[in-house]
């Protein structure tokens, strides 16, 4: 079970909706062990494309630089499907390295880069094997 | 000559969990052939028919190792090499 604060789904979403039709990515960070993501960190998607996504390569290394100087982890990694469900391709599956990480996927194929209902599910990847998670969304303090 | 050599939570199995390891060798495939008699079979995790595989970054100090000559880019004494597997997807 995934259990994230309804301002860090937010901002998922709105960087979603912002980069639609190509799809956005990202990570959220948390302290490395805790399974709480605290930190938002969207990122470039190198490839520009509506059908692949991928973080430049320095930006990786000054992300996993930072996280490590932090003590965190990629708690969870999120993209965006602009044209299919929220449910990992082929390739999101090849391409999975975070055996501990929660793989958020959020689909605009709705409503685009409009507000509207946007699909959010989230799951496990490890050794080529998906599994759908619960998503538990946490209320946030003071909003 | 002697190298850091950073390794990604992934690859850990291989090296009973430890995140970063020393390793011998004067390039970048020195390097990875003498982690692979350590810690075998992570070699073929990194290498394909002789080139990185393509979603697997490896850096020497602060550059993509792509940007520099690859697989044969020379290492000197005390180089930290960071290995990082590509967030990607469709």
């Amino acid at each position: 079970m995934l259990r994230i604060g309804q301002d860090l789904l937010d901002a998922v979403v709105a960087h979603a909706r912002a980069d639609h039709p190509d799809e956005a990515c990202g990570v959220i960070a948390g302290a490395e062990g805790s399974d709480e993501p605290s930190r938002f960190v969207p990122m470039i998607n190198a490839a520009r494309s509506p059908t692949f996504y991928e973080f430049d390569s320095r930006d990786l290394l000054a992300l996993y630089r930072d996280m490590d100087a932090r003590g965190e982890e990629p708690i969870v990694i999120y993209h965006s499907h602009t044209a299919t469900q929220a449910y990992p391709s082929r390739t999101d599956v090849a391409y999975a390295s975070e055996p501990q990480a929660h793989y958020l996927l959020v689909s605009t194929r709705e409503s685009g880069r409009e507000p509207g209902p946007a699909e959010i599910r989230s799951y496990r990847i490890v050794e080529g094997a998906v599994v759908e998670e619960e998503v538990q969304i946490v209320a946030t303090p003071g909003r | 000559m002697s190298v850091e050599v950073r390794i990604p939570t992934i690859l850990r199995p291989y090296t009973d969990g430890a995140k970063i390891v020393e390793a011998q060798g004067d390039s970048l495939a020195a390097v990875i052939t003498d982690l692979d008699t350590r810690y075998t079979g992570i070699g073929e995790r990194l290498v394909e028919e002789g080139s990185l595989r393509r979603f697997i970054n490896v850096y020497l100090n602060d550059e993509d190792v792509r940007f520099l000559g690859g697989i044969d880019t020379p290492v000197a004494d005390g180089d930290s090499v960071t290995i990082l597997p590509a967030v990607a997807g469709g």
